[in-house]
């Protein structure tokens, strides 16, 4: 290992330009003669509008636009989409309704767009805003997930019953077999918490418009220019694909949420035109509560069957998964393709049967959230597994460690091969890193103090680097999950490596350009790392699903290789040898055998002078570009215990203890990896102890700012303890897994297991405030004083 | 925001006579209220008179009886100074507890008092120690000063300059945070004083801050912790909402008011 290259602790190239104030992000550019959009909102969960009035609006100082749903028709604009088809059991396609980037005729939730307004000034268009008149017809409203089937409300008419889709997966009548023949059966109804993504850089967009050439761009908050730019050109139809680029230059955090094609950067590239101006729009951060993707909100029943000795006969799960009021672009993929293949976790079982149906509610669209499936499948399992455990008085450990799968691939019944993996390793490293051994010790000196102690693990499996683009076209994916990358190297020697993955946190400029420095010996100061434009990358598939490592960096891997072999064609005309006897290694093309070599940046060098061999024989130039789509996906897995202590008179938790251990495969950068950990341990947390979003019964947001919306703080952790282990992936030529999802998949679960351990409970549901666990605490004192 | 007109006045008769001249006009001193109320659109004053140039507002003087606070002094400052500390430990305490590092070194006495947000930290402090709430134009105890929900017995354009606490011979303030907002969900002020003792709510009432008779006069009679053991407040009154139920708060203010009278009986 050299100091920068695979599995150095690199430090950030890009974070001197984060912390020093000097990254660019959209709301850092201004274009010239840039006008700004700000949209009415509605104030209603679901209102016909029978009129709207713009005239006063139009009056207004510095208005130079006021445009509707009617305007977007008219330009038959159009409507944004849903990219991942699903189909019912009985065979039948989703039924999506329509989704306007500007509400025609009814408005679905809080926050739906109802016009905007185009001013000279910010201050200009909100006025304006308010001038605008807006005549509703306030319709019946449902919120709940639980209460959609059976609710007046119809969100679109479409869908009857509010019902998207009705899908399930696995053998039914096997598991109603396994559960026939069950010593003992685990019964939970369990409730994954809605949440607001809440990324630090709200959501932005300016939208550009060039007349000379007929042509837009748009600068964006995405984690995918590419993708969004075939969306909005392919089905909104603003302009043909080569009309639009799309630059997403340094974006402050994702998270899923800016993954999806929106309205408002929609309509800021319609409306540049419109007026002839660049229209620049940044959202608030009320906007992002009310309007951006929000994720999770299911509500499942679920059961585990065992034998008499605790192995795992059967899981049957049936979950309500809310989809707010709009399909978002990959919303129905979430609750069903990234969900219940997920259901086998790290465990041999037999048999698994899930249904899911996707309902219509007066919410926010609901799509992928860090994680997006996968920590609602880990909480099921491991929720299950924990009360499984406990009800047949088997230690937790145990209990897991007789049902881990042992032999590699592993075919589950839920269409997933895992290829490999180490569970024992994980649990074992994670057993003595946590010193599980002397818990009981640790919870009676907590007694002592007044405190309850409790213990949780989480063994967590997840599928992510979500590829390959054969395997997601059969699931209903409208698109290919392949990563491309280009590989320039100037004469100089140094590089620029041009990726369709998207950094927006991760730090892909420092860990891609380790790679590289790694296999060409270049030093990583001379790579950067191009991504983000249109224009200056070649097609990508973006970043989301801890992708960017496996599919992302295998294709600069890729690329890579026909660097070095066109480099040895260059260096075999150079050291006077044939191709054949020529080795690249160390940064040096050596004939091998001998002392005779030429340093990388020399070879460089020669191929673009091309003074040594002939141009009809070898093509000057060393470029080279590469297209890789994985053979599976990765299935990193690991084990997370979590110990907490609660104050039964407050009823606050406090973790006290974390350990982690993951196996992500091949780790790039340790640095960043543990980051990414401790990131996604805290959003986990989050869901567990903290957030949640809450809508009145008339669909108001209540949760709508941090005043209500509790978002987990450093003061709420302890220091992590990570530790990991490494089965090498065999599905990508790196043997890397992802890791940003990891811990957010774990968290919850073991969070939840050590409450309901310390209290003595069954189950408390997410988020366990201090409310609802002191009220839980009243009820386990009750119950122990009864006893 | 709407657009407003700024005035900085640098005396407190500038500052009076402005108000009176002004249409629409509002006071700002740390602004961390009324900033993000406006941010909001949801007030829109024409006219928005700082308060930050006026000396007479600052200064925090320590007598044999009272510590005198300025309505300009920041949390951070009151949490910080030797005075406070030394003379009320409770007072520098609950400065302290107040929001983060930034609303600290921003927030003032005056804004918070004179706002009397029913989940604010100070108001506690002023009713639990009995404080004179001192104004451009006279001086209104405690007990007469907070109204109800951002009410209090300030006039129209009366401006809140000084707060004088009387040291007590011991006190203490828990607090149970709100998780989302770290505002007060329940906090206890508790002070022993000659003759008296005062139990002052925050957070928990739905008319705002509130004394807690009940548990004054157990600790009248014997100020320790276990004095209120058993005694439990009434949900009655209590606020409810999506973070706690009027039970829980209830509950709340018997475990805040016996670590805070924990807290204070441990001092020295």
């Amino acid at each position: 290992m050299t100091a920068t290259g695979i599995g150095a602790p690199v430090r950030r190239k890009e974070d001197q330009r984060f912390v020093t104030g000097t990254g660019r992000y959209v709301d850092d550019l201004n274009r010239p003669g840039q006008a700004y959009a700000y949209f009415l909102r509605s104030p209603h969960a679901h209102a016909a509008i029978r009129r709207i009035d713009k005239a006063a609006a139009l009056a207004s100082p510095g208005v130079l636009a006021v445009l509707t749903g009617e305007d977007l028709a008219a330009d038959k604009i159009g409507n944004l989409i849903c990219g991942w088809m699903i189909h019912s059991k009985d065979g039948t396609p989703m039924k999506a309704g329509p989704h306007p980037a500007l509400a025609q005729g009814k408005v679905r939730y809080v926050g739906d767009h109802v016009a905007v307004v185009i001013a000279e000034t910010l201050l200009q268009a909100k006025d304006a805003a308010e001038a605008i008149v807006v005549d509703y017809e306030v319709l019946p409203a449902v919120v709940d997930p639980a209460e959609a089937q059976k609710s007046q409300a119809q969100v679109h008419e479409v869908a009857p019953d509010n019902t998207v889709f009705r899908w399930h997966l696995g053998d039914k009548a096997a598991v109603d077999q396994a559960f026939a023949r069950a010593k003992h059966i685990t019964k939970l109804s369990l409730t994954n918490n809605r949440l607001v993504p809440n990324a630090m850089e709200p959501r932005a967009a300016i939208g550009e418009y060039d007349p000379g050439t007929d042509s837009f761009t748009l600068y964006t908050t995405s984690q995918n220019p590419h993708v969004a730019r075939l969306v909005l050109s392919a089905f909104i139809g603003i302009a043909p694909e080569h009309k639009l680029r799309v630059i997403a230059p340094d974006v402050g955090g994702g998270f899923g949420s800016k993954i999806f094609i929106y309205a408002e950067e929609t309509v800021c590239l319609w409306a540049a035109r419109k007026i002839g101006r660049p229209v620049k729009w940044n959202a608030e951060r009320t906007e992002a509560f009310l309007a951006d993707a929000h994720g999770r909100d299911h509500v499942t029943e679920a059961e585990m069957a065992v034998d008499e000795d605790g192995r795992i006969l059967g899981i049957r799960v049936s979950t309500i998964a809310n989809l707010g009021a709009y399909l978002s672009t990959f919303a129905s993929s979430v609750p069903t393709y990234l969900y219940a293949p997920l259901l086998s976790g790290p465990y041999d079982i037999p048999a698994i049967y899930c249904e899911v149906d996707g309902v219509y509610t007066n919410t926010a669209p609901v799509d992928a959230y860090r994680g997006a499936g996968r920590p609602e499948a880990t909480f099921v399992v491991e929720r299950l597994a924990e009360v499984t455990a406990r009800q047949l008085g088997m230690d937790p450990a145990k209990f897991r460690k007789k049902n881990y799968i042992r032999n590699f691939p592993h075919q589950t019944p839920v269409i997933m091969t895992y290829d490999v993996g180490d569970y024992h390793a994980s649990l074992e490293k994670a057993l003595e890193l946590a010193d599980y051994k002397n818990f009981g010790k640790r919870k009676r000196e907590s007694a002592r103090r007044g405190k309850l102690r409790g213990i949780g693990f989480s063994s967590y499996i997840e599928a992510c680097g979500i590829a390959p683009s054969q395997a997601v076209g059969s699931l209903g994916a409208g698109v290919g999950l392949w990563e491309s990358a280009e590989v320039r190297v100037n004469p100089t020697g140094s590089i620029e490596v041009l990726t369709g993955s998207h950094s927006h946190g991760q730090g892909h400029e420092t860990t891609f350009a380790q790679l590289v420095s790694d296999r060409l010996g270049v030093p990583i100061e001379n790579i950067t790392i191009v991504h983000g434009d249109t224009d200056k990358v070649q097609f990508g598939m973006g970043t989301y699903g801890s992708r960017s490592g496996a599919v992302g960096m295998s294709a600069i891997a890729k690329a890579i290789d026909k660097v070095i072999a066109k480099g040895k064609k260059v260096a075999a005309h150079v050291l006077e040898a044939s191709e054949g006897d020529i080795e690249f290694k160390d940064g040096k093309f050596t004939v091998v055998g001998t002392d005779k070599s030429a340093a990388f940046g020399d070879i460089a060098l020669q191929a673009y002078i091309a003074h040594k061999f002939s141009g009809q024989e070898l093509e000057p130039g060393l470029k080279e570009g590469a297209f890789y789509d994985p053979t599976n996906f990765t299935f990193p897995a690991g084990v997370h215990i979590c110990e907490v202590e609660i104050d039964p008179e407050t009823g606050m938790t406090s973790i006290v203890n974390w350990t982690a251990v993951d196996d992500f495969g091949v780790v790039i950068n340790p640095m960043i990896v543990e980051g990414q950990v401790h990131g996604g341990i805290a959003q986990g947390v989050g869901q567990a102890l903290h957030e949640r979003a809450v809508y009145d019964a008339s669909g108001q947001l209540l949760t709508a700012s941090y005043m209500d919306y509790q978002m987990p703080r450093a003061e709420d952790f302890p220091p992590f303890t990570v530790g990991m282990t490494v089965t090498p992936c065999p599905s990508n030529p790196l043997g890397v897994k992802g890791c940003g999802e990891a811990g957010a998949i774990a968290a919850p679960a073991a969070v939840i297991n050590a409450i309901t351990d310390a209290l003595g409970h069954e189950d408390i549901a997410m988020p366990a405030t201090p409310h609802a666990v002191w009220r839980a605490a009243q009820k386990s004192q009750m119950r122990m004083a009864a006893e | 925001m709407y657009a407003f007109a700024f005035h900085r006045p640098t005396s407190l008769r500038q500052a009076a006579s402005l108000v009176g001249k002004l249409e629409d006009a509002k006071f700002i001193a740390g602004g961390h209220t009324l900033l993000p109320t406006m941010k909001q659109r949801l007030a829109g004053p024409a006219n928005l008179i700082d308060l930050n140039a006026i000396p007479e507002l600052a200064g925090i003087e320590r007598s044999a009886r009272a510590v005198t606070i300025g309505a300009l002094t920041r949390h951070a400052e009151v949490a910080e100074s030797k005075d406070v500390r030394e003379a009320i430990p409770a007072l520098a305490e609950l400065a302290q507890m107040i929001g983060d590092p930034a609303v600290r070194h921003r927030g003032t006495l005056g804004g918070s008092v004179a706002n009397n947000d029913p989940a604010a930290d100070y108001p506690a402090a002023c009713l639990g120690l009995a404080a004179t709430i001192v104004t451009n134009k006279r001086k209104i105890a405690a007990d007469d000063f907070f109204k109800g929900l951002f009410e209090t017995a300030l006039e129209e354009g009366e401006i809140v300059t000084r707060v004088s606490f009387p040291i007590p011979q011991r006190a203490g303030y828990m607090k149970f945070r709100n998780p989302a907002s770290r505002y007060a969900l329940v906090g206890v002020f508790v002070a022993k004083r000659a003759g008296e003792v005062r139990v002052a709510v925050t957070g928990a009432g739905a008319n705002g801050v509130f004394r807690w008779k009940e548990a004054e006069e157990r600790l009248k009679a014997r100020f320790a912790a276990k004095s209120l053991v058993g005694l439990s407040h009434s949900p009655e009154g209590l606020n409810s909402d999506i973070h706690a139920d009027a039970q829980y708060r209830a509950h709340l203010i018997g475990v805040m008011a016996r670590r805070a009278v924990e807290a204070a009986s441990n001092r020295e």
